[in-house]
């Protein structure tokens, strides 16, 4: 029987929401081509998460091993190289994620096997492999076909497939194998990970938050977004080009290098609306965003649109909250 | 220290309002203002701090049509000692995979001690092509480097996780290191330093010169291929405020008025 493999990914002892949402979408896979389902689990210690896999597959391959202890894309090429030799799955699944995207080319490319990336949906027909991917920061979609192989690799958006734990659970069978590694990996090494010094404000706290990006241009425009933002009431937050150029620190940033946050209020200004900044705001739960490109993809995610220039609209919005709020006082 | 940085010649999109051509596979490019892609902006910043301090060569190397000369020159322009554009028109339709090839036929010939790349392209965002480079050439790599401490026959770098995590990992040199926006503020490029650029030599190589065959390279010589671009769904359908600034303005206070939000 084919099978479909998930690679589980985790990190100090949690198993991280991919892997559920991988392993929802292969069970539809699986289902409509006949394959068995397989999470491999490569780690220390992780016979716990094991179990929790066992209810979402078929079977869980479990490598337990010292040396992987922390995530080493090479340690993982190694293993994952001798267990596709082996099984010869249709299909490998894992996230397009700092492991997925360290691990996926090189592995690929040693067992001469196509790659298919940042995937947003996969389907099967005849046998070959489509997927659906997004180009120029998620304005276009496209619809992609794989060569022709007998196993597909891919890396999977994160949140883009809804987790579901079957129902009844998979009861899956734990096959423990033996470590293929026979020493630790010189050429690269972890070390420790390093988090960012905590920052004075909380955005994840904030009822309001005004976001800017790419579009406020340049840092002497700063002021204009952040005076909105304290006539509201709220705190400024940002995409990521903000925190790159240095104008925000680091913990302003919404995304998922940054905060996920689910204010009250979520007013973009001048974010085109990359899936890595929506990730991290989508919930809000009033979503306001101003851009000029009529098409930027954060009007998708939006429940009011205004397709005009950031400085046109702010200095306005800022008299007519400030009016608004003198007509209050006075009653 | 020798460094290989390899770029890319991309259209800015990010504000830019795109339509789909008539193939319906590509975007149409006309009107479109093109620069160095935004993470190779990085990587040659980065490359050119290390040599600034330890001495050495830039190489910037890019596959791509004789307008990819402008971002070349700019490389030239901020510190880079050589560049190298591979052109032929049987690259076009070339994907991540057919793109390492091409570049591992040129670097493999070269000395280096680090190949950057940027982790991904703004255009088809892949974010394959170091790795593949790496695996090619038979070095260490790491991907999404925020920083990097070099030391003899190492490199300490940082690695970008989720939620504001990173890790901290040691590559053996020679090594190929892909990385991420934010890693240091690229300078800008003086009209004197764009100008003394235009006397430098980019050296031109065709497929002939890379030992690769046409099945190699283009669409034949790719893992993926397109077979259709389409504007993405709606997840949720905006209502359109228009009016003018002041009308806008208004609504939106109003809408905020009403959910108790002033």
């Amino acid at each position: 029987m084919a099978k479909i493999f998930v690679l589980a990914e985790h990190r100090q002892g949690q198993i991280r929401d991919i892997t559920y949402e991988m392993l929802t979408k292969a069970r539809e896979l699986s289902e409509k081509t006949g394959s068995e389902l397989t999470a491999l689990l490569l780690g220390k210690d992780v016979k716990e998460h094991a179990k929790m896999l066992a209810e979402y597959a078929k079977t869980v391959v479990l490598v337990d091993d010292a040396k992987l202890e922390n995530f080493n894309s090479e340690a993982y090429k190694q293993i994952l190289s001798t267990l596709i030799t082996q099984h010869k799955p249709l299909l490998v699944m894992m996230g397009h994620t700092s492991y997925g995207v360290d691990l996926a080319p090189r592995l690929a490319t040693a067992l001469n096997l196509p790659l298919a990336t940042d995937c947003i949906d996969l389907a099967f027909e005849n046998g070959a492999l489509t997927v659906t991917r997004q180009m120029f920061g998620g304005k276009v979609n496209v619809k992609a076909a794989a060569r022709k192989a007998e196993t597909y690799i891919t890396t999977v958006r994160q949140a883009t497939f809804a987790p579901q734990k079957p129902s009844p659970p998979a009861n899956g069978q734990i096959v423990e194998t033996a470590s293929p590694l026979t020493e630790e990996i010189a050429e690269k090494r972890f070390i420790q990970y390093v988090s960012a010094p905590p920052g004075g404000v909380d955005i994840t706290a904030a009822e309001k938050l005004v976001g800017i990006g790419r579009g406020i241009k340049d840092v002497a425009n700063m002021p204009v977004a952040d005076e909105l933002a304290k006539t509201l009431g709220g705190v400024l937050a940002c995409s990521r080009p903000i925190v790159d150029k240095g104008w925000l620190p680091t913990d302003r940033q919404v995304g998922t290098s940054g905060k996920t946050v689910k204010p009250k209020l979520y007013l973009a200004l001048g974010i085109s609306g990359a899936f890595q900044h929506v990730l991290g705001m989508k919930s809000s739960d009033l979503i306001i965003a101003v851009n000029k490109d009529p098409k930027a993809p954060i009007f998708s995610y939006a429940d009011y649109a205004v397709v005009e220039d950031l400085f046109k609209i702010v200095p306005s919005l800022r008299n007519k909250i400030n009016e608004s709020k003198t007509q209050r006082t006075c009653k | 220290m020798d460094i290989i940085v390899c770029v890319k010649h991309v259209p800015e999109t990010a504000e830019a309002e795109l339509k789909i051509d008539s193939t319906g596979k590509a975007i149409d490019k006309t009107g479109l203002v093109f620069d160095i892609n935004e993470w190779d902006d990085y990587a040659l910043e980065e490359a050119v701090r290390m040599k600034e301090k330890q001495g050495g060569t830039v190489t910037a190397i890019t596959i791509g049509a004789e307008d990819s000369d402008t971002t070349l020159r700019k490389c030239l322009a901020r510190g880079a000692d050589k560049a190298i554009r591979l052109t032929d028109p049987k690259f076009n339709d070339s994907d991540g995979y057919a793109i390492a090839k091409i570049l591992h036929s040129v670097i493999k010939t070269l000395h280096f001690d680090l190949i950057l790349t940027g982790m991904q392209a703004g255009d088809d965002g892949q974010a394959i092509v170091g790795p593949i480079l790496a695996e090619m050439l038979k070095v260490p790599h790491a991907t999404m480097v925020k920083k990097i401490e070099l030391a003899t026959g190492t490199a300490k770098v940082n690695r970008e996780l989720e939620g504001g995590l990173e890790e901290q990992v040691e590559v053996k040199t020679p090594a190929l290191l892909s990385v991420q926006t934010g890693i240091n503020e690229p300078r800008y490029v003086s009209i004197m330093g764009i100008r003394k650029a235009m006397q430098k030599e980019i050296k031109l190589m065709t497929l002939a010169d890379t030992g690769l065959t046409e099945n190699d390279v283009g669409a034949a010589g790719s893992w993926v291929r397109i077979e259709k671009m389409y504007v993405p769904p709606v997840e949720k359908q905006a209502e359109f405020i228009k009016g003018s600034p002041d009308e806008i303005a208004a609504r939106i206070t109003e809408i905020l008025k009403s959910r108790g939000l002033i």
